[in-house]
């Protein structure tokens, strides 16, 4: 039987698809302001007998073309316990969402606490402090990990953190520290997100930012441990989205 | 529609910012309320009385007016409407659930405030709620903060008498209550002329009784499995019983509970009889916010009761019949002051009651509504997720949509989750 899983997210779009159970192929691309047409682009010249979708744009493909929906948080359970059959707790930082998530037996959600409607602690917060500091996302990552001091943003509102950021910059702070300093704002809000649903070992981290490495590292040494990250994080939701249909 | 426009004129409403709401409001209506499937044929009153709001009631209203009566508009459960009705009064609860000319409304109060006060002044601004336009009196209250601060400024614009809700249930407060209940019968003696008597209060008081007895009836039989009605209709009740006409209401209400007597005993249940049971807890949600109930039940779930003031917080405790004027008097003062506000403290009568009813209710999880910047329901949401067994979703939301896709991975994901066969 042949799976597939769309995971149409605020940045992009993940297709993973499954043969008898077992990985494929899988693809990602930018999720545009057209997700449909791009869903179409990465489905045309596939077969699936049934296919899945998760993330935001979920029910507009199953109105279109997908067979069921699941949300991203089940998914992203389905497809870390996948990777790390150790899974107990999964931070997901996504384009527009970050979820803490526990998982029970067999990668089933146990509880979950997900950000309210702003970006505080997101990947779109990252992107919108790196453009008013005119950098990429890679770059403010890097630049984030060359210093130790860092100064405190407090804001955790994207639109008051940019003022902030605006300010730093006028009073000469060092780009490293400001980019750091904001690194530190995410981590905090990640973690405090973490507690709330509990830590157990093993932590995965997953989704769009968990390829950022300064971020990684800061968490890591704020929980005390390793976090296990999936060698592509954004499929995950897809994988998930997949394996659910099994 | 067409007849009420010198009615609403008369009112003072601006009528083409009125002819916009009531442009959109069948719309939400249709795709929030009627398209349910399998509800029940005694909804047909409700719809009615909805499709009428800014119409037949105001008519009433009006009506009454012209015939020397007065109308008084409350914006909660604390306001003692018994004495409304001994004084030969209409009441009518006034709170606001759609987002109206929240410009307008943060001339006078901050951006980052309850949604519920916000557009409460916003109808008022906008002159777009033939309800406070008809009243004589408004009667508020000190719950909360916001609500204390806003009703200095409504003042200015119209008379509103606050009655002081202490926040405590000790014997001091009790006295305090008592004393704002009997200021509270000389005010609506001085606005409508009438000396408030006890045959009055006794004729009153069993007219509320017999509404929150039907109301209460509703809440028994959403016990049932599947399903007799959804959580949207027995909201919509809820919100309709802050306004109609309490005696047609009741009446209203008992015959759509004859029906589902009978769908109970046939086990005929709504659409999706499967479905998990959700108690929604938490803020008022005003007509016509079902954003929240509406995600819940189109994503599979029922909301198979609810723990708020539009709810069992308003129909829960009746007044007990006390002998004379003044016995009465305290009876209605004490039936009040068993309200489980979380402006109240300690409060632990409302957690009770919650998890009287996850048990009573057969309730799979818990979602609990704050509207944004209410501290003491948001405040009071963190200790009762940790005293429940079951699983607990804390939303803090508004009037406004912009956050419906969030909201709507949060709650089908707490769906998933309780569906789940083999959950721990």
């Amino acid at each position: 039987m042949s799976v597939g899983g769309l995971d149409i997210g605020s940045r992009t779009i993940a297709l993973m698809e499954l043969e008898q159970g077992a990985i494929r192929s899988s693809e990602v691309v930018e999720t545009t302001f057209d997700p449909m047409a791009q869903c179409q682009m990465l489905l045309a010249d596939r077969e699936f007998d049934v296919l899945v979708a998760t993330g935001y744009g979920r029910h507009l493909a199953q109105a279109n073309f997908a067979d069921s929906v699941i949300t991203e948080i089940k998914a992203f359970g389905l497809g870390c316990y996948h990777y790390f059959p150790g899974c107990r707790t999964i931070l997901d930082i996504g384009g527009q969402d970050t979820k803490a998530i526990s998982l029970g037996t067999g990668g089933k959600v146990a509880d979950f606490q997900m950000n309210d409607r702003c970006a505080a602690g997101t990947g779109k917060f990252l992107e919108v402090m790196a453009a008013a500091m005119e950098l990429s996302l890679e770059e403010m990552g890097s630049l984030a990990m060359q210093t130790q001091s860092e100064v405190k943003v407090s804001s955790m509102c994207t639109v008051f953190a940019e003022s902030e950021v605006t300010g730093l910059i006028a009073r000469g702070i060092p780009r490293p520290e400001i980019a750091r300093g904001l690194h530190e704002a995410i981590c905090d809000r990640a973690v405090a997100l973490l507690k709330r649903v509990g830590v157990e070992r093993e932590v995965v981290f997953a989704g769009g930012v968990a390829r950022n490495p300064c971020l990684r590292s800061l968490l890591e040494d704020r929980l005390g441990l390793s976090l296990l990250v999936p060698e592509n994080p954004q499929i995950v939701g897809a994988l998930g989205a997949a394996l659910s249909a099994l | 529609m067409e007849d009420y426009r010198q009615m609403w004129s008369e009112l003072g409403l601006d009528l083409e910012a009125h002819d916009g709401l009531l442009a959109v409001l069948p719309g939400i209506y249709e795709d929030t309320i009627l398209s349910q499937e399998g509800r029940p044929e005694g909804m047909s009153y409700f719809d009615f009385v909805f499709s009428e709001i800014h119409g037949l009631r105001i008519k009433e209203l009006y009506d009454h007016r012209k015939a020397g009566g007065k109308v008084v508009g409350t914006f909660c459960t604390y306001v003692p409407e018994e004495l409304i009705i001994a004084a030969g009064g209409i009441y009518v609860g006034l709170c606001a659930g759609a987002c109206v000319a929240d410009e307008e409304a943060e001339k006078y109060l901050p951006r980052n405030l309850c949604a519920l006060i916000k557009s409460s002044l916003g109808f008022k601004l906008a002159r777009v709620c033939p309800y406070i336009e008809s009243c004589d009196l408004l009667v508020g209250e000190t719950t909360c903060d916001g609500k204390k601060k806003y009703f200095e400024i409504l003042n200015e614009l119209q008379p509103v008498h606050v009655m002081e809700l202490p926040q405590r249930k000790e014997d001091s407060d009790r006295r305090l209550w008592r004393e704002e209940v009997g200021s509270f019968v000389s005010r609506l003696e001085e606005l409508t002329g009438n000396k408030i008597i006890e045959e009055a209060v006794r004729g009153a008081v069993r007219i509320v009784n017999d509404k929150r007895r039907a109301l209460l009836r509703l809440a028994e039989l959403r016990k049932s499995d599947p399903p007799v009605i959804s959580g949207r209709d027995a909201l919509l009740i809820n919100q309709i019983a802050f306004y109609d006409d309490p005696e047609r209401l009741t009446g209203k209400v008992n015959e759509l509970c004859d029906e589902l007597d009978e769908r109970k005993a046939s086990g005929t249940g709504i659409a999706g009889a499967v479905r998990p049971r959700i108690l929604l807890s938490g803020c008022p949600m005003a007509i016509p916010n079902w954003k929240v109930p509406a995600i819940i039940e189109t994503s599979g779930a029922v909301v198979a009761m609810d723990e708020m003031c539009t709810g069992i917080r308003y129909s829960r405790h009746l007044v007990e019949d006390a002998g004379d004027m003044d016995g009465m008097l305290d009876a209605i003062a004490d039936r009040y002051l068993k309200i489980d506000c979380a402006v109240f403290t300690p409060n632990q009568e409302r957690l009770e009651h919650i998890k009287e009813l996850v048990n009573d209710y057969n309730i799979d999880a818990v979602v609990h509504h704050s509207l944004q910047f209410c501290d003491p329901y948001t405040i009071e949401a963190f200790r009762i997720e940790k005293e429940i067994d079951v699983p607990f979703l804390s939303i803090e939301t508004d009037y406004s949509q912009e956050d419906v896709g969030q909201l709507s991975t949060r709650i089908e994901a707490l769906i998933e989750m309780i569906s789940s066969p083999d959950r721990a």
